[in-house]
Parts: C-alpha cells; sequence; structure tokens
C-alpha cells in the first residue's frame, strides 16, 4: 500500500486557492447570491391571501437571488404582538415584521428609515391617508412602509332588509353602488332613531362596549365626529370639554338601545351578532360579511357596507392600518427593501386585495376604487363603499390626535369606551371626565 | 535538616488529609444529591433565576427603556387608582379561589376516601379531569357558557323561565365566573392531596377516637385536621402562588373586563406591558406580585417548620 505524502509547497498552494474561493465566492451569482432574508408576516384569517403574498415574494426572491424564509404570525392570542416585544428586546429577529396600528411608532427607535421606500411608492401609488401618516410617521422619518395585508376600515356593515323594515332606512339608496354617497340624511340623529327602531323591533345594532379594538375604533369615530378628543396633537388634556361631554351624552342615549351584554363584547361578538342574524348593523370590516357568506347566505345577501354617520364635527371612520417594518438592527436591509418595493407595486397589492375577498385595504389614492370592491357579492357592490372611494368620510383612529405614543395608552386601556360605560351606568359626568383626566395624566408619562 | 524533614512530611499529611477531605466530600450523600440536581439547579437559573433578576432590571428602566428611574414605575403605580383595584382583585381573586378550592378539595377528598377500593380509581381519575386538561383550551369552554348573548347556562335558565345572567358583563358576576372557573381547575389538585394525606391517617387513631365516643365531627377536628395540616399549608401555599400568577383564566374569559374590574397582576402587566407596548412598567406590575407572595410564605413555611420542630 503506497501513502502520497502533501509536500510544503503542495499544502501552501492548496491552502491559497482555498482562500481566494472562499473570498470570491460572495461575488460569484449563485441561487442565493444576494443572501437571506426572513420575513414575518400576519397570518391572514382568509386562507388564500396568504399565498397571494408567498407567491409574490417567492417571483422577487427568484429574479433577486435570495433565500427567502416567510413566518405567518397570528394576531390571536397577541402573538404578533409578543414576537415584536420580543425581537425588539433581543435586538434579532425577522428582516421585516408585520406591525399593526401604533408599533412603528411603540418601536420608532429600533426601526430602520423607509423614506427612500415609501417617497418613490407616493410618486407611484399617490398620497397615503392621513392615518396612515399619522400612524407611520415620526418628525419626517417614514417608520415603516404601509401595508395593504391587514388595513381596514371598521365602518357600519347593515342588514339591507331590517333598516328598511324596521327604521325606514334604505342603505343602498344613501350608498349605492357604483356612484357618490348620497348619505346627508345619515346622521347622528337618524342613526340613533333607526338604533331605537331596531332596538325594539328586537334586531339591535351590535356595538360593542368591551375594551378591544372593534369597540375602541366604533366610540372612537363618534367622538371624533363630535370633535370630541381626550388629549390633543401638542399633547394637552383636553377631557373637560363640551365636545367630550356631548360625545358621551351621545353614548349614554346609544346603550340604551344596544344589547344589554355589550360591556361584555370582543372583536368576535360583532361578527357573531350579524351572521346570526340577530342585528340590523354592526362595525366591522367585511369579515363578517365574508363569514355569512359561507355559513349563513341568505344574511350575507342583505348585507350593505358603508359609510358612518355624520356628527356636528364632520364624518369620521376608523381605519386601522397595518406597515411592515425593518428593525435597524436587520443584516439584510437592502434585500428588505427591495421586497417591499415589490409588495407595494399597484399590481402586488390589487393581487393581494382579490386573494382576500375584498378584505385588505390599500391606504393609497390611487388604489381605492380597485375592481374586486365593485365586483364582490351577493349583492352585488356590497363592497363598493368600503374602501371609502369618494372620500366621503375622513379616515381617522381613535384616540387621534394625541401624541402616537399617548393615543396607544388610550387606545389599548379602551378609556374612551370605559367612560362611555361608566357613565352610561349612572356615575356623575363630572365623575368619569375627572377618571379620564386622571388616567390619561398617567399615559403622559415617558 | 531536621526541619527540612519535618515539613516534608507535614506537606505530605496535609495532602493526604486534603485527598481523604476530597475523597469524603465525594462520598458524602448531600454532594451526590447536589450533583445529581445541578442540572435542574442550572436549569432553573437559566429559565427563572435570570428571568427574574431581568425583570427587576426591566422595572428599573423608564418607559423607552433608555433611562435608570431606580423605582419611579413602582412611585407612578402607587398613585393610579387602576393599579389599586388591580391589587384588591388579585386579593379577593386568590384568597376566594383558594378558599373554596380547599373546602371543595376536602369534601370531595372525604367522599373519595370513603368510596370502596374497588371503585375509587375511576373516581379518581374523573375527578382529575378538569386538573389535568390544559386551562386556556377548557376555559375555551367556559367562555362558550357564559358568552353574552348565546350563553348555554342563560338558554337553560331561560327554560325555567329564570336570567338572562351577564356572566361576564356584570362587574360582579364577571368576578364570579372567573372564580368559579378557577375553583373548578384548582380543587381537583386539592382533592388528590387531600386524599393522600387522608390515606396516612391511621386507622387506629380513629378508632381511639370512637372508642373515646368522638363524634364525626370531633373526628374531624381532632384527627385528621391535625393530622393533614403540613399537607393543607403546603396545598395552600403553593396554590396561592400559582392563582396569584393567574394569567389565562382571566384573560380568555373577560381580559380584566367589565371595566377592569377582573384584572389581576398578570393579565394587567401584560396589558399594560405587551399590548401598551410599556415594557418596564409591566414588569413592576409582575414583580408586585413577589412582596405579597413572599409574606404569604414566610408565614405558611413558618408555621410548618414550627410544627415539624414540635414533632
Amino acid at each position: 500500500m503506497s501513502r502520497k505524502k502533501l509536500s510544503r509547497r503542495q499544502f501552501v498552494a492548496a491552502t491559497a486557492l482555498t482562500s481566494a474561493a472562499m473570498i470570491t465566492a460572495p461575488y460569484v451569482r449563485g441561487a442565493h447570491a444576494a443572501g437571506k432574508l426572513s420575513i414575518g408576516f400576519w397570518d391572514h384569517w382568509v386562507p388564500s391571501a396568504n399565498k397571494a403574498s408567498t407567491d409574490i415574494v417567492n417571483a422577487w426572491a427568484e429574479k433577486e437571488k435570495v433565500e427567502v424564509q416567510i413566518d405567518y404570525i397570528p394576531s390571536q392570542g397577541n402573538k404578533n404582538l409578543l414576537t415584536i416585544a420580543a425581537e425588539a428586546q433581543a435586538k434579532s429577529g425577522h428582516d421585516i415584521l408585520a406591525m399593526p396600528t401604533w408599533w412603528p411608532h411603540a418601536q420608532s427607535e429600533l426601526l430602520e428609515p423607509m423614506n427612500d421606500v415609501v417617497g418613490d411608492l407616493i410618486k407611484q401609488n399617490g398620497e397615503p391617508n392621513g392615518t396612515v401618516k399619522y400612524l407611520g410617521q415620526s418628525k419626517g422619518k417614514w417608520l415603516a412602509v404601509p401595508a395593504s395585508v391587514g388595513s381596514q376600515i371598521k365602518g357600519p356593515c347593515s342588514r339591507i332588509d331590517l333598516m328598511k323594515k324596521h327604521a325606514g332606512i334604505d342603505v343602498q339608496a344613501l350608498y349605492p353602488a357604483g356612484q357618490a354617497p348620497k348619505a346627508d340624511s345619515w346622521n347622528l340623529e337618524a342613526f340613533l332613531k333607526a338604533a331605537e327602531a331596531c332596538q325594539k323591533a328586537g334586531v339591535a345594532f351590535g356595538i360593542g362596549l368591551g375594551e378591544t379594538s372593534d369597540n375602541v375604533d366604533s366610540a372612537g369615530a363618534f367622538f371624533q365626529s363630535f370633535g370630541a378628543h381626550l388629549v390633543d396633537e401638542k399633547g394637552n388634556l383636553t377631557v373637560k370639554t363640551d365636545a367630550v361631554r356631548q360625545a358621551l351624552d351621545f353614548y349614554k342615549k346609544l346603550i340604551a338601545f344596544l344589547p344589554p351584554d355589550a360591556g361584555a363584547w370582543d372583536d368576535s361578538s360583532n361578527n357573531k351578532w350579524l351572521v346570526s342574524g340577530k342585528g340590523a348593523l354592526i362595525m366591522n370590516p367585511p369579515s363578517a360579511w365574508a363569514v355569512a357568506k359561507r355559513d349563513a347566505p341568505q344574511v350575507a345577501e342583505q348585507c350593505w357596507t358603508h359609510g358612518f354617520p355624520s356628527g356636528p364635527k364632520g364624518r369620521y371612520a376608523p381605519y386601522l392600518g397595518y406597515f411592515w417594518g425593518t428593525w435597524a438592527f436587520s443584516k439584510n436591509k437592502e434585500a428588505a427593501k427591495g421586497v417591499l418595493r415589490a409588495l407595494t407595486t399597484p399590481d402586488a397589492i390589487e393581487k393581494m386585495c382579490v386573494a382576500s375577498g375584498g378584505y385588505d385595504l390599500p391606504c393609497w389614492e390611487k388604489l381605492t376604487t380597485l375592481k374586486v370592491w365593485q365586483e364582490e357579492g351577493p349583492p352585488k357592490g356590497t363592497l363598493y363603499h368600503y374602501p371609502n372611494p369618494h372620500n366621503h368620510q375622513t379616515l381617522s383612529i381613535a384616540a387621534a390626535p394625541a401624541p402616537p405614543k399617548i393615543a396607544q395608552q388610550i387606545y389599548t386601556q379602551a378609556t374612551m369606551t370605559k367612560m362611555c360605560l361608566r357613565y352610561a351606568q349612572g356615575e356623575a359626568m363630572e365623575k368619569t371626565l375627572a377618571w379620564a383626566e386622571g388616567e390619561c395624566e398617567g399615559f403622559m408619562r415617558s | 535538616m531536621v526541619d527540612v524533614a519535618l515539613q516534608s512530611s507535614q506537606a505530605a499529611v496535609r495532602t493526604a488529609r486534603k485527598q481523604s477531605s476530597l475523597r469524603n466530600l465525594l462520598n458524602r450523600k448531600s454532594t451526590i444529591a447536589f450533583l445529581m440536581a445541578l442540572p435542574l439547579i442550572l436549569l432553573i437559573a437559566t429559565l427563572v433565576i435570570y428571568p427574574a433578576f431581568y425583570a427587576i432590571h426591566l422595572a428599573t428602566l423608564n418607559k423607552s427603556m433608555a433611562r435608570f428611574v431606580g423605582l419611579g414605575n413602582f412611585e407612578f403605580l402607587f398613585k393610579r387608582e387602576t393599579f389599586w383595584l388591580v391589587v384588591k382583585q388579585s386579593c379577593i381573586f386568590a384568597i376566594t379561589a383558594v378558599v373554596f378550592k380547599a373546602l371543595i378539595g376536602f369534601i370531595v377528598a372525604h367522599f373519595v376516601h370513603n368510596i370502596p377500593a374497588k371503585g375509587q380509581r375511576k373516581w379518581r381519575g374523573m375527578l382529575l379531569v378538569p386538573w389535568v386538561i390544559p386551562p386556556a383550551m377548557s376555559t375555551l369552554a367556559w367562555l362558550w357558557l357564559f358568552d353574552p348573548s348565546y350563553s348555554a347556562f342563560n338558554y337553560t335558565l331561560g327554560l325555567f323561565g329564570a336570567g338572562p345572567i351577564p356572566w361576564t358583563g356584570d362587574a360582579n358576576w364577571a368576578r364570579f365566573s372567573v372564580i368559579l372557573v378557577n375553583i373548578w381547575v384548582g380543587a381537583p389538585f386539592f382533592m388528590i392531596m387531600y386524599l393522600a394525606a387522608l390515606k396516612s391517617v391511621p386507622d387506629q387513631l380513629y378508632e381511639a377516637a370512637a372508642i373515646d365516643g368522638a363524634n364525626w365531627w370531633q373526628r374531624i377536628w381532632y384527627v385528621t385536621l391535625p393530622m393533614m395540616r403540613n399537607i393543607i399549608a403546603i396545598t395552600t401555599l403553593f396554590s396561592l402562588i400559582v392563582t396569584f400568577a393567574n394569567f389565562d383564566i382571566v384573560r380568555i374569559l373577560t381580559a380584566g373586563g367589565p371595566l377592569d374590574h377582573t384584572h389581576i397582576f398578570a393579565t394587567w402587566a401584560f396589558r399594560v406591558g405587551i399590548e401598551g407596548s410599556d415594557i418596564p412598567l409591566g414588569a413592576s406590575v409582575s414583580l408586585f406580585m413577589v412582596p405579597i407572595l413572599a409574606v404569604a410564605a414566610i408565614f405558611i413555611l413558618r408555621d410548618i417548620s414550627k410544627r415539624g420542630n414540635e414533632a
């Protein structure tokens, strides 16, 4: 048996060759030459919607030679919020992470500025709505890229038949499909009368007073239609104002016509209320209607999504924006920005909106009239007014215009619904206001 | 020369003594026990002690976690009305639930103890079911039973012309509901512990008591309870800690509502820390459980060691 010996010269040559290969390897365009990218998307409740975003990302990854890993993180049990908090603590995690409403501001110090990406998107898609600017921008810096996936308006979804029969209101005439709204008569007074009539007929409006998002969003929109803010944009307390008193008085009247258990409602309660046929109106994106389409088609074909009633200071509707953020400690920021651009082209946005059955709502000026909202049904046109195509109402979010870090506390602690409930349960107005003022003072800690 | 020889022999003695003391140390049962427990100690250090100290560290930071504020977060909490509501509710929740769990566990343990040995295993198994099912899952079933609009309980009450009861919509009923579910989940633990304690009480004591003419109450008061008191104390302490730190039942059933009237430390810490993005304040709320539980632990354990010394 012969044994080949490695000479010193051969050893040096082999080492030099290996070193050269290792140094030059990253510059050779291989299958995943542009590195790795991990994405944490929100796990959409519409099953096929995830596939649409996966397809867009995969097509981009193949073109750009990037190895992508996508995790779909559900919002059930606040798993997405826990993930955001954990990654912020660990300073490690996904390169792109879906963040709902307040979280870009909450993590503003840790996010990579996205001015270049959003600047290009504005040129391409038009201006984003005011709520998205409020939630996504800080001191001129875009904290994250507005996402269409998960973004929604929580406007009224009414039963055409029940509203006509019991309240004498034809919601299709107020908000005709394919046309601008003719809803001047749809104001808070008409809303209260309709609520009373429907409650007497045993099909009460399903508006919750619990501490979850749907309940808070409705209260926020009604407060804004009175011009009632607990904290103004400069961070001053504005609880003890006539506007807030008027909003509370309105809510007290409304609560008398809501289901008696509304104080315990969560985000699923109003959906169940509509789908089971027990109510004439709820405040929700079209998810309840979509479930009804599957489980109670006779209910779904009577549903019509439309605008909020107007108040003394205007017509407001809650818009909840989702964002895609990139951590400042991300290892592949350029690739992250690349895929975010791919996810926000008009074609990609339309593809994702169609996959979600019209639920997802882009914030961009030029993208509120996609075909999907005109065509979805039954009844055809039920979602036409969902994206606010005629800018008939001002999109906002509860607790705005307070500085977002204070507003987040007001929103999360459901201060407005608690105020309404306390006052409706017999607490004196001034006591309720004093309580709310104390709460808001506490939210101002930095 | 003599000095040198003496020194070397002393060194040899020292080495031999060292070796034998090391051998003795290794041969000691306590050393072996320590070494065998070491992996678990390391695991606890990593998963419990490190997070505990990290929580203390977090509790000393400001909201944006950029500045050290010492006890500032606690000072802030003490001025909040909601915080004192949470303290009050945590105490009501934990004490009421533990008392009823102990009482029900004690009574059921006696029933099971008196079932003939042949059928006892089946009953023990069935009664343990609520404790064995993951609470998050069983609480979901309770949530459906208590559902504001479609409660199965209210439906049943309606058949008798009663109700509906706002199980989770009214502050007092909501407190009752979360405590009820906690008792349902935790009572089997007390039952099984008390059953084990009952089985260890010598029959001769009851026979002697019977000869002395003791009635059933006297047998319980003078024989059963004194024989079980250490188990009762340990079980109570353990349950008090677990109940005070409960999260899942309240979170799933009421999420702290209505009007914060069912929030307990863990659920409010989650609301403030995770949902409200104020992690330092959330950590401070969680840590507030420590002094309360420490006081309870000191009293209960001191009583146990006193009884141990008496024995």
